[in-house]
């Protein structure tokens, strides 16, 4: 007997705005964007949404992000869910799963779920929009203090840290990572929305930066100004809409904690783990029914652990396993088939998100893959702290 | 035309972990042990995460552990750091169990090994003592 949620509900509008180095537009003018194309694309009336879940990305910690005033900036009226969530990269993917419990438990019939954000402004680095953290003058007590004594600053040293131990622990090699990035680059040629779009080979990624070693600049993601919003509704409805649904077979979550002693090991062991089992019994899937992967990949690295996690290799071989481009064009398990966070745009959980929906519904054009029954779609927040995802299809069951 | 010096971050030496950083000040290593269910911590709590107790002593560690992870930051996100690029960061796993963060002083870059065997030592700021590590020969 499949589970009772699945398939109970569809996203059924997507909106994406310009995505990059745009300015001149706050957080919330973006939202505002995504949302009012997202209601385009699904054909709903504005008065048909009674539901807004909303996730502020950096801005939202550092100032100027999207808040619950959105509801009013969209004049929306009498709505009977409304939240303001963060779950960092995973909450995209959460997001979708409270719309979609909401819309089976009754209390809400279509859902928005948006994601903005515009942490670049004119004349400052991408690195500088999100290096800041450590830099306080309030001085820490007790050890924690004692990461950004060591020099520890932001993300990129913590998945350095953790891609290090697992090249350590499994031989994965710098060429393995290359691969991700290489494979992803390959797939934004296609992407006229991707911010980078030049081919590039193993060679460029060698000679890219050193950011922290052993990231280089061309394994760590782009950062965006932009927003994207989807529409969640319920299946009965979603069947007569204008656009081909995207049904929700899989939701699940795993968010393993890190006492950072000996004996746990969240670097190489992630949260995905944890919710590959509920979301694979929930769709009735396992990995090997996957056609269409779209994982966060903040890292190249995340993508390889990923991936072992949900069990499309052993753990330890995820690096042996994207080595011979099979995320690629032509591969043999599409991976982040716009470019993904590394080479289309950044806005965390909604790039895979969006994707998966532009994959699930056929709408990829050049770069549609043909079997596209079973997509998995990731977020990934924190340093692999916080995972969740989704099991999608354009069939009902 | 002076130029500016800027101080690394620095965590306080008071509060809760006050012992910590006075025997860090001696040379000596003190870890938490939790008397309700006798596991091993750095001071980054007042509670034990694993039972949620708030009963515990001190007792000081060999200071000895090896390398569980490690990085070379080459880019610039604080000025204090400036002069010290390309630096290595790590992450030790105590002979105890815990996890300290640190870096390894008096060695290359490209000598680091996850496994390595170090040890703490040292080293004196203005009014706090911080913890790096050395390889053991
Ligand atoms: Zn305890």
């Amino acid at each position: 007997m499949s589970h009772p949620l699945r398939g109970a509900a569809a996203i059924t509008g997507l909106g994406i705005t310009e995505m990059g180095r745009i300015y001149g537009k706050s957080s919330t003018d973006f939202a505002v964007d995504a949302v009012r194309y997202a209601l385009d694309d699904s054909g709903l009336k504005k008065s048909e949404v009674d539901g807004l879940l909303i996730n502020a990305g950096i801005t939202g910690s550092q100032g100027g992000g999207v808040s619950l005033s959105l509801q009013n900036a969209l004049g929306l009226r009498n709505l009977k869910l409304l939240n303001h969530m963060n779950a960092a990269g995973s909450t995209a993917a959460q997001m979708v799963q409270y719309a979609t419990l909401a819309i089976n438990a009754g209390m809400a019939s279509n859902v928005v779920c948006v994601f903005a954000d515009a942490p670049l402004r004119e004349g400052t680095s991408t690195g500088q929009a999100y290096g800041s953290a450590g830099r306080t003058s309030i001085r820490p007590t007790g050890v924690n203090g004692l990461f950004s004594t060591a020099g520890y600053f932001g993300a990129n040293t913590g998945y350095a840290l953790a891609a290090r131990r697992h090249m350590s622990l499994y031989g994965t090699t710098q060429d393995q990572l290359g691969a991700v990035a290489v494979a992803e680059r390959a797939w934004a040629v296609n992407n006229t929305r991707a911010q980078m779009r030049e081919p590039i080979t193993l060679d460029d990624y060698h000679n890219s930066r050193w950011i922290i070693e052993p990231l280089h600049l061309l394994d760590c993601c782009l950062v965006s100004n932009g927003a994207v919003a989807v529409v969640v509704s319920g299946a009965e409805q979603a069947k007569d809409m204008q656009q081909p649904p995207v049904y929700i077979w899989g939701m699940g979550q795993g968010h393993p904690g890190d006492p950072r002693s000996a004996g746990s090991s969240p670097e190489t062991e992630t949260g995905a783990k944890i919710a590959a089992e509920t979301v694979f019994s929930m769709a009735g899937v396992g990995p090997s029914e996957i056609d269409i992967c779209e994982l966060y990949d903040c890292y190249t690295y995340t993508v390889i652990v990923t991936l072992e996690d949900y069990g499309f290799c052993k753990k330890g071989e995820g690096g042996a396993f994207v080595e011979d481009g099979k995320l690629g064009p032509g591969g043999e398990l599409p991976t982040n088939t716009g470019g993904g966070q590394l080479s289309s745009f950044y806005m965390w959980g909604m790039t895979p998100m969006s994707e998966a929906v532009i994959q699930a519904r056929g709408q990829g054009g050049i770069r549609q893959v043909p079997k596209n029954d079973l997509v998995l779609c990731t977020g990934n927040g924190g340093v692999l702290n916080y995972h969740a995802s989704l099991v999608l299809s354009p069939h009902r069951n | 035309m002076t130029e500016e010096i800027v101080d690394k971050p620095l965590p306080s030496p008071s509060g809760f972990a006050e012992p910590f950083w006075e025997a860090g000040a001696e040379g000596r290593l003190l870890l938490i042990r939790c008397k309700s269910c006798n596991e091993s911590r750095v001071p980054s709590s007042e509670v034990c995460p694993n039972c949620l107790s708030v009963d515990f002593e001190w007792y000081e560690a060999s200071g000895l552990g090896v390398i569980y992870t490690y990085g070379v930051m080459h880019r610039l996100y604080h000025p204090a750091f400036e002069q010290d690029l390309p630096y290595n960061l790590v992450v030790v796993e105590l002979q105890e169990g815990p996890h300290l963060p640190g870096n390894i002083i008096g060695i290359e870059n490209d000598a680091l090994r996850v496994g390595m065997p170090v040890q703490v030592v040292w080293q004196k700021y203005s009014d706090i003592s911080i913890p790096r590590f050395q390889a053991t020969t």
